[in-house]
């Protein structure tokens, strides 16, 4: 038996050559001083094979188009099994190969191993860091949430401002005139077609002048025995790369990667923020303005590319102990303290979320004047995407479906509702998809249909989320059986209009858990609200007018 | 020879078990991490998606006209969910009044290979053009390739409009 596996054995190898291949890449002769300190290339590569992974299985549920890639998505990560560790693993793995890749180049600069002859697979490593970047940079997009969106017009806007270059890089982009579906199939065909090839090729690149060079011995030890890549460093970068799975894998189960609202491009509350690995560019932005901006979107970074390309060509000196290479050393420090420090400002600078809701009623304030009813329309409005096929007053959608402030207006709830349950059932022909909501939130979707018009179709663009989401907790805590508000509800307790000069926050807030406690003789239940719904619920209530 | 290697192990014995233990943790730590991600990525493509919403039920048309022992092909829309679409689409089935007064309706396709069957009105049987598979008035299989009877639709009559569910698959004929 044995001697027949060796038959095989051999039979295979001289046929393919591919057992003797792996043992002479296994068993080649690494400097005595190889360790710890060169895993990062190895947990690189794994990481990207995780990527190429996780992304195939990814694309096997996903439609890439806007909108489409949406629903996909959110299929995804609440349908499909294990579909949200899928996510996770491609998300996070994301940010770790940048560290990764990062730590790689910091070792490499460090020792000192960029140095002759190893000036190619140096220059070669860089590119592959704005590959990687690339990646990070189209990814963004896919999504088709809120955050993609503006995240990328910002992007695309940067790459106009490039000298010369600028309009060329914009219509390759796609990114002429608004972000649409061209940017959209250029920037999947970027990150799913061009970008892996292109990486795999490098990566051969990559690995085949280490190879050809030898790992980059430390100084003084040339002349030292060599030892063998397997078992004793194979070891050591399994190890490494378990760690690094082993954080990604607990990351990807532990932190929830969200899925915004589709993107809006008409939502001017939206303050976009790049991915954490570019906040630094973002916030030395902010140190160039007007004419000058061009310096610190473009060409300070394309600077840094060059000289990051060149730092073996600067650096000729010999190669000696890292313990020695102060001004690399220097250089480190200074670099790692340069990002932080603008990471940490742009971190500050990014405003909070804010539970405390400041209302703007500079800005035209019609949804105030919404039903609670009408209000939770407009969440339902949101939700099911309304937009992404009917325009409202003129503004927004693809004009698949009918402007529904001129149509809705000319038809009644009951017909509506019918309509909502099978479109196609009322307009025969149809490609609207039936909406999946029970009979009272689609009661409430056609109140607020019914409301449109062209004159208060704003409302809609205009009602903040704290509003919309306050009233689905008033709808589904049923509080217009006892209270009015906004002329909507039945008045067997206090009117809540007003409420805001009546009444403290905290006062409602605990009012809630214990009525009777705090209004003598109350009969209303408690309610016991997460602390978002409770949040939103008391924003809403105070921004009624009184 | 036998003592020959016995001294080298003597001489190294460290060195043996430690280059054991490395490929022991080699294959251990890779064998878990591809586990770790092999088994959900199976999962995440053979383990039907959660559903969350069954197709309804659909009213398939008026049936006060519909003669004992005449089929008809009813057409009617129906919603299905498609991944992460719903679409509305349109939908046929060969609706029969049985002898007592039992309505049923057949999913037009053929349990071969699911090519769509008529009813041939001088012979009084379901025919199938794909294979020659032909079924009697109640589904059941008289000829040719097919593998069980017509699969039905669950049906309700609602005054005279019939109410169609979810297909039932029929069984095997034994």
């Amino acid at each position: 038996m044995k001697n027949r596996l060796v038959a095989l054995g051999d039979w295979i190898d001289s046929r393919t050559g591919l057992p003797s291949g792996i043992r002479n890449f296994l068993y080649e002769e690494i400097p005595a001083s190889s360790g710890w300190h060169q895993v990062f290339g190895s947990v690189a590569l794994f990481l990207f094979l995780v990527q190429a992974f996780t992304g195939a299985l990814l694309a096997f549920n996903y439609a890439p188009t806007p909108g489409e890639a949406y629903n996909s998505l959110r299929y995804i990560l609440t349908e499909v099994t294990g579909g949200r560790l899928m996510r996770g693993l491609h998300h996070w793995g994301a940010s770790m190969m940048i560290v990764v890749v990062v730590l790689h180049m910091v070792q490499v600069f460090l020792y000192g191993a960029y140095k002759k002859p190893r000036e190619t697979t140096w220059g070669v490593g860089v590119v592959l860091l704005l590959l990687t970047l690339a990646y990070g940079l189209t990814g963004y997009l896919l999504p088709w949430d809120n955050r993609a969106y503006w995240g990328t017009v910002v992007t695309t806007k940067i790459a106009a401002t490039a000298p010369l270059a600028g309009p060329y890089l914009t219509r390759l982009l796609g990114g002429e005139g608004a972000i649409g579906v061209v940017t959209f199939a250029r920037f999947f065909g970027l990150h799913v077609l061009m970008l892996p090839p292109l990486t795999t090729l490098l990566i051969g690149v990559h690995v085949f002048l280490v190879r050809k060079h030898g790992v980059a011995p430390a100084p003084g030890d040339e002349l030292l025995p060599k030892k063998k890549f397997h078992p004793d460093q194979v070891f050591k970068d399994t190890v490494a790369v378990f760690a690094a799975f082993a954080v990604l894998f607990t990351m990807s189960l532990a932190v929830r990667v969200p899925l915004e609202q589709l993107a809006d491009p008409t939502d001017t509350s939206y303050i976009p923020r790049p991915e954490w690995y570019f906040l630094f560019l973002f916030q030395m932005l902010k140190f160039f303005a007007g004419p000058l901006e061009v310096v610190g979107a473009v060409i300070l970074p394309s600077l840094a590319v060059l000289a990051l390309i060149l730092v073996p060509f600067l650096d000729r000196g010999q190669m000696v102990k890292v313990t020695r290479r102060t001004v690399a050393a220097s250089f480190v420090a200074l670099a790692i303290l340069g990002w932080t420090g603008l990471t940490a400002a742009a971190v500050i600078s990014t405003p909070k979320e804010a539970a405390e809701v400041a209302v703007d009623y500079s800005a035209p304030t019609d949804w105030m004047q919404l039903s609670p009813e009408e209000m939770a329309g407009v969440a339902y409005f949101r939700q099911e995407n309304c937009a992404s096929c009917h325009a409202v007053g003129g503004e927004g959608g693809s004009n698949i479906g009918p402007d529904l402030a001129l149509a809705a207006i000319r038809r009644d709830a009951a017909w509506l509702i019918k309509h909502f349950k099978s479109p196609s059932g009322m307009r025969p022909g149809t490609s609207m998809p039936p909406i999946q909501l029970n009979d009272a939130q689609l009661n409430a979707l056609a109140a607020f249909l019914l409301k449109l018009n062209p004159d208060n179709a704003t409302a809609l663009r205009h009602a903040p989320e704290f509003a919309v989401q306050g009233a689905l907790v008033y709808q589904r805590g049923a509080c217009g059986d006892c209270h009015k508000l906004n002329r909507g509800g039945i008045e067997l307790g206090p009117s809540l209009n007003g409420l805001a000069k009546r009444r403290s926050r905290s006062w409602v807030e605990e009012h809630f858990t214990d009525p009777p406690k705090y209004s003598r003789g109350s009969f209303m239940p408690a309610y016991h609200f997460s602390r978002k719904d409770l949040d939103n619920i008391t924003s809403y209530l105070f921004a009624a007018p009184e | 020879m036998k003592d020959v290697r016995a001294v080298s192990e003597l001489v190294e014995p460290a060195k043996t078990t430690r280059r054991g233990f490395y490929a022991a943790a080699i294959y251990g730590l890779w064998g878990i991490m591809t586990a770790a991600l092999g088994l959900p990525a199976l999962m995440y493509l053979i383990v039907p998606p959660r559903l969350r919403r069954q197709s309804d039920w659909v009213d398939a048309g008026d049936i006060s006209q519909l003669e004992e022992g005449n089929p008809v092909e009813m057409t009617f829309r129906r919603n299905r969910v498609d991944g992460w679409k719903v679409t509305s689409e349109k939908s046929t089935a060969w609706v029969v009044k049985l002898q007592n007064n039992r309505v049923v309706a057949y999913a037009p396709q053929c349990t071969h290979l699911g090519c769509a069957y008529h009813w041939d009105q001088e012979k009084d049987e379901f025919i199938c053009p794909c294979h020659n598979s032909v079924f009697s008035m109640e589904g059941k299989v008289l000829e040719g390739p097919a593998p069980r009877p017509l699969d039905r639709f669950q049906s309700r009559i609602e005054g005279s409009q019939l109410m169609l569910g979810p297909l039932r698959q029929a069984e095997p004929a034994a």
